[in-house]
């Protein structure tokens, strides 16, 4: 736990020092803003990193503190794409519901960004289609 | 006929002020609260004891209540502080979000940010009641300043307009085309002749309009809308009018839409904040019950039979050990997005209410300038700037006036939408960077004048992950009433447990109503 505090630590102090030098390449640029309620991001990788990690954390590990935020990493969960889809479409617990906030191709983009990376592998992709199905 | 006012001082006399206030509150005098005044639980406990779960301003409301009717109380707080959500930043605060990042606070001695809640509306009559018992002292949180500014990337070039402008053109040009109808004969069906008459002339006493029912450049305008140039002294003296801006640009910037921030119940004039920061309250209610709390207990489980309450809790810094506290009753004010993940022994009926209320996303970033500019250069003492801009908000600090030296904006506040989940993705690093970058398109000083800053993101607050349950109108429908209810001998209070989402006033009455029912079930048993 302390040899991940220095180190984000250290990130924070190198960010802030690359800002300030670099100027042009500030920090608001190279982030994505949506301008309204809905998400602009589209590739499955924007919108983890834009949206998931602000709770499931950049590397999926989730984190805990009172209460947790489950892991994404490596999860048995993820075997059935619907799973997620549902999950992302309406919420769970203290998690909000995304369907109002992504269409059914950014929902399928980030499911299946995740069901291929951080030690996920599930190959058979999820479509636009199958979130429309689990919408109704 | 007897006047309105009369009949009061009348009723007053005769009847006593009981009288006075029902009467009052049927003629629509006195608006109805909730509150109704300091609890009282009558009826002797008989030594039962109280298990309260959560040291926030929903938890030590019932801790100070119960202990005060005869209860034997404890209260277990995952933080090692009182207040919860009630909380304030200053310089020299260190705090780690969830992820890691810790971020110290460089704020000057005596400057703070209020992450949290921030405002009082006048209303929150349960609050308010409980700084005056508790001896917090108030200022005036200003949520109106006319001469903030109103601001959109899709209009003017991107130049922020002065609220004062906007709001005496909007209403001025909408009393001009008003008034022409009226003349018109276009309202004759709608308003009678006479009334027309008077009509005419509150539209030009509201809209600042000339002889002719228009709105125009000159002094009276000025008087809403501001000079060119100010009235001044000696050799000139003489005031300048100022330019109205029409009322198509005013329409399609959209910027009218920020002026319900002003108009609605809760945002209206007076609203307040504690002198010194948000916590002083949380502060005053630990100086009463602090004795009670167990810091750092991190609960676990929550279980209960026919004769009691069974929780375990766990070191939050040391968590090896599981330890077990028991009592009577329990109320428990764990925030929803954490208690849905605890195993705890109720009824399908709460436990789905439970499981059934989403967290909002809500970041705000407090940011430190060697110089109140907005007061030097702008003349903003105090007052929120609304934009478009993914910052949402600029506030100024509504203390330490025209003070030289150093002060704190809060440089974005973002609750809900896209820009906040955004906002709670990023390093707290880059949370601040991107504020100052978009706030000095705002007030170009920024680039010149940013010291240092702190960012919180409420999902990755480790004790509430979120900023506030987020019911929809089916979910309060289908649960609200099944979460609420007495379960066994465990009730649920806190903000979530209200129809005053995210405000401290709904943790008060919430935790009021709770005890208060508890209560009645205790003394019947
Ligand atoms: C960004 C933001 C802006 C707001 N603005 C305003 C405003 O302007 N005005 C206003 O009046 N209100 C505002 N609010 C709302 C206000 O902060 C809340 O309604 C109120 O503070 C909630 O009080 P509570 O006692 O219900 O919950 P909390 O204050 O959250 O108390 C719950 C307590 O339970 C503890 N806890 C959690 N998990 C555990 C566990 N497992 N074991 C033990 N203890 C645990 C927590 O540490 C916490 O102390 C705002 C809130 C936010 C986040």
């Amino acid at each position: 736990m302390m040899m991940r505090l220095m180190a984000s630590l250290i990130a924070v102090l190198t960010l802030l020092s690359a800002t300030a030098a670099i100027g042009q390449d500030s920090a608001a640029g190279r982030r994505t803003f949506s301008d309204g309620y809905r998400f602009v991001e589209m590739t499955g990788e924007e919108l983890f990193a834009n949206v998931c990690q602000g709770c499931h954390m950049p590397d999926a590990m989730g984190a805990s503190g009172a209460g947790t935020y489950p892991s994404l990493a490596a999860n048995k969960n993820l075997e059935s794409g619907a799973y997620p889809i549902f999950l992302v479409v309406n919420g769970r617990r203290g998690m909000p519901a995304f369907g109002d906030m992504m269409t059914d191709g950014q929902v399928a983009a980030v499911v299946n960004y995740l069901r291929t990376h951080f030690g996920n592998d599930f190959q058979d992709a999820v479509t636009a289609k199958d979130v429309q199905d689990a919408r109704r | 006929m007897i006047k309105r006012r009369d009949l009061l001082t009348l009723i007053g006399t005769i009847a006593g002020s009981s009288a006075m206030y029902h009467a009052m509150t049927s003629l629509g005098f006195a608006s109805e609260s909730a509150y109704k005044g300091p609890l009282r639980l009558a009826g002797d406990p008989k030594g039962a004891s109280v298990l309260i779960l959560g040291a926030g301003l929903a938890g030590m409301t019932a801790a100070l209540e119960l202990r005060k009717a005869g209860y034997k109380v404890q209260i277990l707080e995952f933080n090692s502080r009182a207040g919860g959500r009630n909380w304030t930043i200053r310089g020299g605060d260190s705090f780690v979000e969830l992820g890691g990042h810790r971020q110290k606070c460089e704020f000057e001695e005596g400057l703070y940010i209020n992450p949290g809640p921030w405002r009082i509306p006048y209303h929150h009559r349960a609050l308010l009641d409980y700084c005056r018992r508790l001896n917090v002292a108030l200022e005036p949180f200003i949520q109106l300043n006319h001469n903030a500014y109103l601001h959109t990337t899709r209009a003017f070039h991107g130049r922020p307009q002065r609220v004062r402008s906007i709001k005496a053109d909007f209403q001025g040009q909408v009393s001009e085309l008003l008034a022409k109808v009226t003349q018109q004969g276009k309202l004759d069906e709608a308003v009678t002749k006479e009334d027309q008459e008077i009509l005419l002339q509150a539209l030009r006493a509201w809209g600042a309009l000339d002889r002719d029912y228009k709105y125009n450049a000159n002094l009276g305008s000025a008087e809403f809308r501001g000079y060119s140039r100010d009235p001044g002294g000696g050799l000139t003296a003489d005031p300048l009018p100022s330019d109205p801006i029409a009322l198509p640009e005013i329409l399609r910037s959209r910027l009218w839409l920020a002026l319900q921030s002003f108009a609605r119940y809760n945002f209206q004039t007076t609203m307040f904040q504690p002198v010194g920061g948000m916590d002083m309250i949380g502060k005053a209610f630990a100086r009463e019950v602090g004795d009670l709390i167990r810091y750092n207990a991190k609960v676990t489980q929550i279980q209960q039979n026919g004769s009691g309450v069974t929780v375990s809790y766990v070191d939050a810094v040391n968590p090896s050990a599981v330890q077990q506290a028991t009592a009577d009753w329990c109320v428990c004010t764990i925030p929803l997005s954490i208690l849905s993940q605890l195993p705890i022994d109720v009824g399908a009926p709460m436990k789905n209410a439970i499981e059934a209320v989403p967290y909002a996303a809500s970041v705000k970033i407090g940011l430190q300038f060697k110089r109140r500019f907005w007061e030097e250069d702008e003349a903003i003492y105090g007052g929120i700037s609304f934009t478009d801009l993914p910052i949402r908000q600029i506030a100024y600090p509504n203390y330490g006036f025209n003070r030289s030296g150093r002060g704190i904006l809060l440089g974005a506040y973002l609750f809900e939408g896209a820009n906040a989940y955004e906002f709670t993705a990023m390093t707290p690093a880059e949370r601040v960077a991107s504020a100052v970058e978009f706030g000095s398109l705002i007030h170009p000083q920024y680039k010149d004048e940013f010291e240092t800053g702190v960012a919180v993101a409420w999902h990755r607050v480790p004790f509430t992950l979120g900023c506030s349950g987020e019911w929809s109108d089916a979910g309060r429908a289908q649960h609200y009433r099944n979460l609420c209810q007495i379960d066994g001998r465990i009730v649920l209070a806190g903000e979530h447990a209200s129809d005053l989402p995210a405000w401290q006033e709904g943790a008060i009455l919430s935790s009021l109503d709770a005890i208060g029912r508890l209560h009645e079930r205790v003394v019947k048993t």
